[in-house]
């Protein structure tokens, strides 16, 4: 079987060799012993921010799910081309070790999914070149997958909520979605940037530690602080914004630290009390509209304990259940992206070779969620 | 202001009159003061926020929803009439419009009403009335902060089928001159309106032309509202 040297420019070409070796023997179209009606193995790859993982989903069972975290060091963020190259290095290591920690070759597969969007560019691009060259490698369908929806159908498996209030909370994205009439609809969301992005950059203003991620050591350093210090609170309607608020954190950080008014511990409090009050209230919102009695939190800024615990409270008073998954789940991984293609799959999409683009913009309600009604 | 003995005699009297729904905002009762048809705010502590927040916000919304609601008043805008607050415990006393819908379940339920008019008809003079309503609003540079349709309400018309409407919940509102903030405020209108009552994009669009013909301001605030429209699109989403 020829190899594809347009891949090779862009790997180390001893990776991409060994790789091509191992599965000469699995390219030919899928047998009908692979066909079996019941299970539908769906490999899933995620690369759209500084989390580059693979996953493998078979019918609702997580079999694996490997991820690499582009770490920076303190005070600096990640730029797209530098995390487009953290990707490459590990890509084929991590989709390696997906296959062997389910135990699956690739003739098990059979469907590959990817992030087609939304995200940064280079790294988008970089995983997807991956993705279609192991599906026609393989011989495979492909299925561009939306990013946000990766997380949504990641949580409704993971914690089987019926039909949620959604709180989508990352680096990227802060919005609040209800399914209606086939379309996650965003019925709240940031107008300028997202709450996770907001905390990343005081984390970069204050100098904390990006390892293992700035909105985990704010939270630890939030634990430690005392005092309340007022912020910018600015709700509107049933959407947010943060810009003000950072801004003002950023300059009153500069100030108040250096007179010793409080300590950087007492800002990162204060700023998650702000900015979590303010999504609990915007979730409350959507609920009393929707009239509905779930909540789940999904994204890397779910991981947190505070945010958690506040919506818990919220809910309780409204007798309403709260849904949430741990970081394995929370942060981008590649089994979110896996679990949405296989829904999709299941209900008869695919995406052709010559529509497997990635797009930076793609918003969560572009999508006819056709796996349910 | 409050008085000592307010702090026993209103939560007595809160829990002798009817509670009428549980938002997320407030409790809202309905009960007879002074002799009136009374509607009773109570904004009640929301335990998962920080105490000092709490307070800071819980004053300030129900001071600034009393300020404007008496600024819309003095202009001639409809809104309820306020009869007394309390600062303590954070409630408004408002007049009660009784016999009024939301123009949300308004909307909802027109295309099932056998109306002598087509019930697209009736929904564009409301949409007409709406766009008027708030251009008189944001002309006062009342900035609304929750403009959604279930928070204005059509009274009971007269034999016409005129109706009047009056705009309720002004918890979020502030003063501003800025087409910014208004813009905002329409972005926010719009929003809630195409997510509640789907496929009503003409009408959303009648409404704004509605606003701009009796705006003097509305130009600049028509164009903030089709740049917020396209920032939060345009954000680098990641994550």
């Amino acid at each position: 079987m020829h190899t594809r040297p347009i891949a090779m420019t862009f790997f180390q070409c001893d990776q991409v060799f060994i790789l091509f070796k191992k599965n000469v023997s699995h390219y030919n179209s899928p047998s009908p012993s692979n066909c079996l009606a019941v299970m539908t193995v769906v490999i899933g790859f995620e690369g759209s921010a500084n989390k580059i993982g693979v996953g493998i989903v078979r019918d609702g069972e997580v079999l694996s799910n490997p991820r690499r975290t582009y770490i920076t060091p303190p005070g600096q963020g990640f730029l797209p081309s530098e995390t487009a190259r953290h990707h490459r290095s590990v890509i084929l290591t991590v989709l390696k070790e997906a296959l062997e920690e389910a135990g699956l070759k690739p003739a098990d597969i059979d469907c590959v999914a990817y992030t087609k969007g939304p995200g940064m560019g280079a790294p988008l691009v970089t995983v997807a070149l991956v993705a279609r060259t192991v599906a026609q490698l393989w011989g495979k369908p492909l299925l561009g997958v939306n990013h946000c929806i990766g997380h949504i159908e990641m949580g409704r498996l993971i914690t089987q909520a019926n039909n949620p209030t959604v709180l989508y909370v990352s680096g990227g994205n802060t919005q609040v979605i209800a399914y209606s009439e086939r379309r996650y609809r965003i019925f709240g969301e940031t107008i300028d940037i997202a709450v996770g992005n907001c905390l990343d950059r005081f984390a970069r203003v204050i100098k904390i530690s990006n390892d293992p991620s700035p909105g985990y050591n704010i939270e630890q350093m939030a634990k430690k602080g005392t005092q309340y210090v007022e912020l910018p609170y600015t709700v509107k309607g049933m959407d947010v914004s943060f810009s003000g608020i950072l801004s003002y954190i950023e300059e009153a950080a500069g100030k108040m630290l250096k007179c010793n008014q409080c300590t950087a511990e007492d800002l990162c409090f204060s700023l998650q009390e702000t900015l979590f009050s303010m999504l609990v209230e915007i979730t409350e919102r959507a609920m009393a509209h929707c009239s509905s009695q779930e909540v789940l939190i999904v994204g890397g800024v779910g991981c947190n304990l505070r945010l958690q615990e506040m919506m818990g409270v919220m809910c309780k008073e409204r007798g309403a259940k709260l849904f949430a998954t741990d970081e394995s789940f929370c942060i981008d991984n590649g089994a979110m992206i896996a679990q949405a293609g296989w829904e999709m799959f299941r209900s008869g999409q695919t995406t052709e070779l010559s529509d497997s683009w990635i797009t930076q913009r793609y918003r969560t309600d572009e999508v006819e969620v056709t796996w349910r009604d | 202001m409050a008085v000592e003995g307010n702090s026993v005699a209103l939560p007595q009297f809160l829990k002798k009159i009817e509670l009428i729904k549980q938002g997320a905002e407030a409790r809202v009762y309905r009960g007879s003061f002074l002799g009136k048809p009374t509607i009773v705010k109570e904004r009640f502590p929301k335990l998962y926020r920080h105490p000092l927040l709490d307070e800071k916000l819980t004053h300030r919304r129900t001071v600034q929803e009393v300020r404007s609601i008496l600024r819309c008043r003095k202009a001639g805008i409809s809104a309820p009439v306020v009869y007394f607050v309390d600062y303590t415990s954070h409630c408004i006393f408002l007049e009660d419009i009784v016999g009024s819908i939301t123009v949300r379940d308004h909307i909802a339920s027109t295309p099932l009403s056998s109306a002598q008019k087509l019930p697209e008809e009736r929904l564009d003079q409301l949409a007409k009335k709406m766009g008027q309503i708030l251009a008189k609003m944001h002309d006062e540079d009342v900035v609304h902060g929750d403009l959604t349709t279930s928070n204005m309400l059509l009274k009971a018309g007269t034999e016409s089928g005129e109706t009047e409407l009056v705009l309720i919940d002004f918890g979020l509102s502030y003063i501003s001159a800025l087409p910014e903030d208004k813009g905002v405020d329409m972005y926010v209108l719009e929003k809630a309106f195409l997510s509640t009552h789907p496929n009503t994009e003409a009408l959303f669009e009648k409404l704004l032309k509605a606003y701009a013909a009796s705006s003097k301001k509305s130009h600049a605030v028509i164009k903030k509202l089709d740049e917020v429209r396209l920032r939060g699109r345009k954000r680098s989403t990641v994550g």
